[in-house]
């Protein structure tokens, strides 16, 4: 099913961001609304083993998605997206923060701004996505959260490609 | 421009150089071999994992080996696992809910 589906991924140091192009076999109506329908939302935006639930979502320009990641043995981590601007089925734009469960952002942890956008590939949908944030210290906070959550696995390829090294 | 360690793997031959050269030091002639652009391109590679301190250069006699810098590997290798992570087994969880979603439609 997910055979020879494009996924780049790019962290771009200089000017902290992360690039992320993935196809999808779907036409673009479809994975837009997966990623704008907060019942569909739940269904993926949580990486295993942590399951998405939406506290409220208002789709639309200076709206906003307030939600909670429950990892499995109790912690739940919750996060919003305000979003700033909003084109069906073309793009949105919008800035994401951890927050608390009253939805209140926490300003000591890092802001990022998303820019995701849709677009067609024969019966295929493209999506790109760039996330932006202020500072290189803040990737490297985000990044650090995740190997604190215990998010952590590697990249097959330098897996592979470490363990052949260390021989 | 400052290159690092993210914009030499972002390209698909770059990571197959780096996966030849992780076996075994080489020359650009062998390596070119093993793709079909030519020549020149593998050279261009070459040279943008050089500016990235990826790869170094040894010369051996009137050759010259390309060979991997192990250290800025596990830089990249810390860095990058953990979002990339992240974002495959999101993405997975989408190609998953798509396909069950068509399949709902038909």
């Amino acid at each position: 099913m997910k055979a020879n589906l494009q996924f780049d991924f790019l962290a771009n140091k200089e000017n902290n961001t992360l690039t992320i192009k993935r196809e999808f076999a779907a036409d673009r109506q479809m994975v837009w609304d997966c990623y704008t329908k907060s019942e569909l939302l739940n269904q993926w935006f949580a990486p295993k083993p942590f399951t998405t639930k939406t506290k409220s979502m208002d789709f639309k320009d200076g709206g906003h998605w307030h939600y909670v990641m429950v990892d499995p043995q109790g912690p739940e981590y919750w996060g919003r997206m305000d979003y700033i601007k909003i084109q069906p089925i073309d793009f949105y734009t919008g800035l994401d923060s951890f927050c608390d469960a009253s939805g209140i952002p926490n300003p000591d942890l890092p802001r990022a701004k998303w820019e995701v956008t849709f677009t067609e590939m024969g019966d295929h949908a493209m999506v790109h996505t760039v996330v932006t944030y202020n500072s290189l210290a803040d990737l490297e906070t985000v990044i650090q959260m995740g190997m604190k959550e215990g998010l952590t696995s590697t990249l097959e390829s330098l897996d592979d490609l470490l363990l052949k090294l260390k021989k | 421009m400052r290159r690092d360690v993210f914009q030499a793997i972002a390209d698909p031959t770059r990571r197959a150089i780096i996966m030849l050269i992780a076996a075994q030091a080489m020359t650009p002639n062998a390596l070119a071999e093993h793709f079909d652009t030519s020549r020149q391109a593998v050279s261009k590679h070459l040279r943008i994992l050089t500016e990235c301190e990826l790869v170094k250069q040894e010369h051996q006699g009137r050759e010259i080996y390309y060979q991997l810098e192990i250290k800025k590997m596990k830089e990249i290798d810390k860095w990058l696992d953990q979002f990339k992570k992240i974002w495959e087994d999101r993405f997975n969880q989408l190609d998953n809910l798509l396909f069950k979603l068509k399949n709902n439609k038909k």
